[in-house]
């Protein structure tokens, strides 16, 4: 190993001091860090204020309000408190249907990925229910279920399963060869190879599998209350619809939005985190 | 008696594509004594490294008999340690965890004396200070050294190398052959090492051991009378360099067609 092979690997694991005559690799500038943030919100605050000129120039009526005026509908929303039932009902459907999902396909995927014959006995089903868009079975749920929480649980339920067991699968199956020969070699007994080769293998594919688990959740839920339901902020966004209210119709649009945004940069948190030996992802 | 002895070896196997039965090796009789480095070298795909692969137990043999102290072989076991010419690291373990992953899959050693161990190993190979690096930091030759490490760890009665420094560029698998040997020095464990390089089987080997093409069989067996420890410089020697001729030769004579012996130089 030369000595600047060994200079590269210290200087990434930051125990180099870094001097300013080296023109080495090292810690990107203060801009470079900052430079995808301060873009992006330049580029926020230019769409938002072309958005409220337009709607103060009154260029879409009613049809399209302003930012301003969806800020101060939420705030009566909010105040006036109703809201809070929607917010709370959608929560308990996605967070039961989309923790009973993530729960089920984990297992199913694991089992599935390490039992061929599983896998072949569960293959007509999966495919089935992953080549079908789940939501044209909800008006079955609602005939079944009824129009409370059931209904939405079990479609966001279906929504989010398969990509969670297709993607675990996934994992499981693309178990790099050469590492199973050495454990084998090695006379690793199976439970061993599944949890210390195996499992450690698919985090990054069954993460996957949770993070677009989440969008067919949120799809499930707002389509779910559409078509029918008591309460649920997909209730709220079809009710101000239907009656023209579009500034509080876009505070539920948001709060979906902003559902989805938080739990999928929340799962990416998880993600890096997991895959904290990736060199070009410690940087 | 022989460490590894085996006779009249066939490995066969199905080929899924072609539905035919592939014969690999057939008829592969050596004996391996105790302590001694032997170097199998051979045409490529005359199947020297399947024949590893059996001696590690990783595939059946379908004819023949295959022993190590006189046990017949039939699974991995302690007794062997395969250096890989992948190396096989699990990317999300750091140096210290790859190279307890042998003894750890073997569940013979207590978690906190395999780290104390491993160090020593890792100090062994001139891993020294890259005890908590990732594989995916390290160069190719650092990864083999952590190969070498673990197999180390387990303190096997055989040793198989299964063309570990294939991959390496030259100059890095020159220096690779040099530490090789100065730690297979310390406690001259009996070793099978498989190669297609030449220079390498000679410098590395007490004895090598030429394959025929496919099915592969041994063809000739070549003792290396030079003195150890070896330097690199004795690659240079004419000793050397006439046991080269003698091995090259009698490879040629395997090469496959018209083309290829035109490549080596053999009058077709």
């Amino acid at each position: 190993m030369s000595v600047k092979e060994a200079d590269r690997i210290l200087a990434a694991r930051g125990r180099i001091v870094e001097d300013p005559e080296r023109r080495s690799v090292m810690r990107p500038t203060r801009w470079k860090r900052y430079e995808a943030p301060a873009v992006g919100t330049a580029s926020v605050v230019f769409v938002l204020t072309t958005w409220q000129l337009a709607a103060n120039a009154g260029l879409a009526g009613i049809f399209l309000p302003g930012p301003l005026a969806i800020v101060q509908a939420g705030i009566k929303l909010f105040q006036k408190g109703d809201i809070w039932v929607d917010i709370a009902t959608s929560a308990e459907e996605v967070a039961i249907g989309y923790g009973l999902a993530v729960v089920a396909g984990l297992v199913l995927g694991l089992l599935m990925g390490w039992y061929t014959r599983f896998q072949y006995a569960l293959d007509p089903y999966v495919n089935f229910f992953y080549s079908t868009p789940r939501i044209v079975l909800v008006p079955l749920f609602i005939v079944w279920l009824g129009i409370d929480i059931e209904s939405k649980i079990a479609v966001i339920f279906l929504g989010a399963l398969f990509p969670v067991i297709i993607n675990t699968m996934a994992g499981v199956r693309n178990t790099e060869a050469a590492l199973l020969r050495v454990a084998r070699s090695f006379g690793a007994s199976d439970a061993l190879i599944f949890r210390r080769v195996v499992l450690p293998g698919s985090v990054p594919f069954i993460l996957t599998g949770f993070r677009l688990g989440v969008g067919h959740a949120l799809t499930g839920v707002v389509v779910g209350e559409l078509i029918a339901a008591r309460h649920g902020v997909g209730k709220l966004i079809s009710d101000y619809g239907v009656t023209l209210q579009m500034d509080k119709m876009f505070v539920g649009v948001i709060i979906i939005a902003g559902s989805g945004m938080l739990l999928t940069t929340l799962l990416g948190r998880i993600e890096k985190r997991f895959q904290s030996w990736r060199p070009d992802i410690r940087r | 008696m022989a460490k590894l002895q085996a006779q009249g070896v066939a490995i066969e196997y199905w080929l899924a594509r072609s539905e035919t039965l592939f014969t690999a090796v057939n008829g592969v009789d050596l004996e391996i004594p105790e302590g001694e480095f032997v170097a199998i070298v051979g045409p490529s795909g005359c199947g020297k490294t399947t024949f590893l692969n059996a001696v590690d137990g990783l595939i059946p043999i379908a004819a023949g008999s295959l022993t190590l102290d006189g046990r017949e072989i039939r699974a991995p076991g302690r007794d062997r340690a395969v250096v890989f010419q992948q190396p096989g690291l699990l990317p999300w373990r750091t140096v210290t965890g790859n190279v307890i992953f042998g003894v750890e899959a073997q569940g013979t050693m207590p978690a906190k004396e395999a780290k104390e161990r491993a160090q020593q190993y890792i100090e062994l190979v001139g891993l020294k200070g890259f005890e908590d690096a990732y594989p995916g930091e390290l160069s190719g030759g650092m990864q083999q050294r952590v190969n070498l490490a673990r197999a180390l760890l387990t303190d096997p009665e055989m040793l198989l190398l299964d063309e570990p420094f294939a991959a390496l560029d030259a100059q890095t698998r020159e220096l690779m052959q040099l530490e090789l040997l100065r730690i297979w020095n310390k406690d001259r464990k009996t070793a099978l090492f498989i190669t297609h390089d030449i220079k390498e089987a000679i410098y590395l080997a007490d004895r090598v051991i030429v394959f025929t093409k496919r099915p592969g069989r041994v063809k000739v067996t070549i003792d290396v009378d030079i003195p150890r420890p070896r330097t690199l410089r004795v690659k240079r020697d004419p000793k050397f360099l006439g046991y080269e001729d003698q091995v090259w030769e009698s490879i040629q004579e395997e090469l496959a067609g018209p083309a290829e012996r035109l490549v080596a130089g053999v009058p077709a």
